[in-house]
């Protein structure tokens, strides 16, 4: 089964994928394409793609989530050129109760952001095209943390440095 | 005993985004005449023209998989060169 799609994502296919009798909840998270980005007006972004290796590793995240809950996940990323409000991510959880549908949601969507290798170019308003970093957001983000961390108690420190060196250590 | 080659070995480096940008190919050959490591292959990338911009986020995956600095990398692996994920 292939993750990436080159076509619109069918959310309904989904949904029906991981749907049984057993399942009493469906948990999904859409994410769309946006029309601003820091400020600017965003046209269109285009979605590509590792293919091999993306394939790989949400394969890997499913397999994780449904080991760890008792759920079945339906997941869809989109590839190409996409306009606005067009569905570029699906992730879709049953499970017998809500609580784990949720948060075997979050996890999944959590990790594709994380470890699949997938780029974005965002076409602006002006003309001019430019590739997502995230990490200069997360190095903002990381500095106020920092900051946080140097307020606090010398455990408190430790405790946060060691968890930021897993998280960019590990896919 | 079969000769050995004619061409010194190389490691190829699949390029995505904007380092395929950046480097105008989809991928580079890196020389690896003696043991070298995924450091080693970001170095070269790095002194090539337009390498300079490759930042610190930069990935490697090697056969798949995000390698460490440390990790070797033989002619054959699937090396590839990844710019910060941007999925979601």
């Amino acid at each position: 089964m292939s993750f990436l799609s080159a076509e619109a994502l069918d959310v309904n296919g989904l949904l029906a994928e991981v749907s049984a009798p057993g399942r009493g909840g469906i948990a999904v998270f859409i994410g769309l394409v946006r029309d601003h980005q820091a400020g600017r007006r965003v046209e269109r972004l285009g979605y590509s793609a590792y293919a091999p290796m993306a394939e790989l590793v949400s394969a890997e995240i499913v397999a994780e989530a449904e080991r760890r809950w008792p759920v079945r996940v339906g997941l869809r990323h989109r590839l190409g050129d996409l306009g606005i409000g067009e569905a570029a991510v699906a992730v879709a959880v049953a499970g017998a109760h809500r609580d784990e549908a949720f948060a075997a949601c979050r996890y999944v969507i959590e990790e594709v952001k994380r470890r699949v290798p997938i780029w974005k170019r965002e076409r602006y308003a002006d003309g001019t095209e430019e590739w997502v970093d995230p990490t200069r957001q997360e190095i903002a983000r990381s500095e106020e943390r920092d900051q946080e961390v140097a307020s606090s108690e010398k455990r408190g420190q430790e405790v946060a440095s060691s968890e930021k060196r897993e998280g960019s250590a590990v896919w | 005993m079969p000769a050995s080659p004619a061409v010194s070995p190389v490691i190829r480096v699949q390029l995505y985004a904007r380092f395929a940008d950046l480097l105008g190919a989809s991928h580079v050959d890196v020389p690896a005449s003696g043991p070298t490591t995924v450091a080693d292959v970001l170095a070269r990338i790095r002194s090539l023209p337009g390498g300079s911009a490759i930042g610190a986020g930069a990935l490697v995956a090697v056969n798949l998989r995000q390698a460490r600095p440390e990790q070797p990398v033989s002619p054959g692996d699937e090396v590839a060169l990844l710019p910060p994920l941007a999925g979601g």
